[in-house]
């Protein structure tokens, strides 16, 4: 299996509040991983730190041989709109853009034509099922319809490797499932590799494998587990 | 559930013998707990004897003799009055989960049951992610989808009382050895 992205020993802090505390994570091509973990342990930092949003304190991030930790704020743009998609719980579609121009944002930052440009978007809409809301503004469309021309713009540049920050978290069941659907079958069939941030059972389910971040860490149990003091875990034994 | 009521409404459509009502309870409830053919004529015998079905006829079809059955006015009565009842919840938890967490911490200590939790967690999760294969595989039916969706809901409840017990159990230690 052909490792695309690594996280090594990564270090990040806000202030005095450390929030990721030397992670370390590997993924190939193709693989759908799922970061879960407690409310606030680290795993929408990491995510910002693997796409390049942030830069780590410490640590490395290597996506095909590339530190980008490393690179300047303009090559980490660059490699977002190139390589990368990423995709927030709330879409963030902007509000006075129609779906259709909101799609073809990502290609007219990279320079592609107008004309190119929409056709492309266009094309993404009519795959996720949205098309007929090419030119409805995203303060008109239900949080699903939002979520899925949201997925459209982050997959627009075709990138080879997809963020996602609980994407499904703003949406019902069926909503939900359709984006994750559609997740699972890119994955599949175009080998884009996925990293998915989710506190939600039901999503990491659709994962190949789950990474658990507790208090900044990744807990090597794989479950979440609550730090039990020795004085306590030893007590009690027969 | 009533093995009854579900084969009295499977005899709903119309007559029916004991091996196609073996495989339209196999085709509509595939991810039941399996019904074995003897169990059938067993439950066949008993609505019968209830006059709850009637003999329909006998064919033979090149094989044994086929005794088809039919659904009665007092059968379709009962399958009414069952479909119109709301299922009490549960009135006790019976969770052999709960149970096992209580005691190994009550025979064995705080490091039993936060085992027993972290490879019950390992299970549960191994088994909603097949779920998830399944209802997600192009040629999942939408009867997969919704046997499904209802198992997943009930592992994904059980995997978050597993989680707020891990972060419990030291407390619940000192609670159940005091």
């Amino acid at each position: 299996m052909t490792s695309v992205l690594t996280v090594r020993g990564v270090v990040k802090s806000y202030g005095p509040t450390p929030a990721l505390r030397g992670v370390t994570l590997d993924v190939t091509e193709g693989e759908i991983v799922a970061v879960t973990g407690p409310s606030g342990c680290g795993k929408s930092t990491l995510l910002h730190c693997a796409s390049g949003i942030l830069r780590p304190d410490a640590g490395e991030v290597v996506y095909r041989g590339t530190r980008v930790d490393t690179l300047s704020e303009t090559r980490r743009s660059r490699l977002r709109r190139t390589e990368f998609g990423v995709l927030f719980q709330f879409g963030h579609l902007v509000a006075e853009l129609s779906a259709i121009e909101n799609v073809a944002l990502p290609l007219l930052l990279a320079g592609t034509g107008r004309r190119e440009a929409r056709t492309a978007a266009l094309s993404w809409l009519d795959r996720l099922g949205v098309a007929d809301l090419a030119d409805v503004l995203p303060g008109e469309m239900s949080g699903g319809q939002q979520q899925r021309c949201a997925l459209a713009r982050a997959l627009v540049t075709e990138p080879r490797v997809l963020f996602a920050d609980e994407p499904t978290g703003a949406l019902d069941t069926l909503s939900g499932e359709q984006v994750l659907g559609y997740l699972t079958r890119l994955a599949r069939t175009q080998r884009t590799t996925v990293v998915l941030v989710t506190h939600d059972a039901r999503v990491a389910g659709y994962a190949d494998r789950e990474v658990v971040l507790r208090d900044g860490e990744v807990d090597e149990s794989g479950l979440g587990l609550a730090r039990v003091p020795a004085t306590d875990a030893g007590r009690g034994e027969r | 559930m009533s093995t009854g009521h579900i084969l009295l409404g499977l005899l709903a459509a119309g007559p029916v013998h004991g091996y196609e009502l073996k495989r339209a309870y196999d085709q509509r409830l595939p991810h039941a707990k399996p019904l074995a053919f003897g169990q059938v004529y067993a439950t066949l015998s008993r609505l019968e004897r209830d006059g709850l079905v009637a003999f329909a006829g006998q064919d033979r079809d090149g094989g044994p003799d086929r005794t088809s059955f039919r659904l009665t006015d007092r059968g379709r009565a009962a399958l009414d009055a069952w479909l119109g009842e709301v299922e009490p919840p549960a009135p006790h938890v019976t969770s052999v989960l709960l149970a096992k967490v209580v005691i190994a911490l009550l025979a064995a200590g705080v490091d039993r049951a936060r085992n027993y939790l972290v490879a019950q967690q390992r299970a549960h999760s191994a088994r909603l992610r097949e779920l998830t294969t399944i209802k997600t595989d192009p040629g999942a039916t939408l009867g997969d989808v919704i046997a499904a969706d209802y198992a997943i809901a009930h592992l994904d409840a059980d995997l978050r009382w597993l989680r707020t017990t891990v972060d419990r159990v030291v407390d619940l230690h000192r609670e159940v050895r005091s």
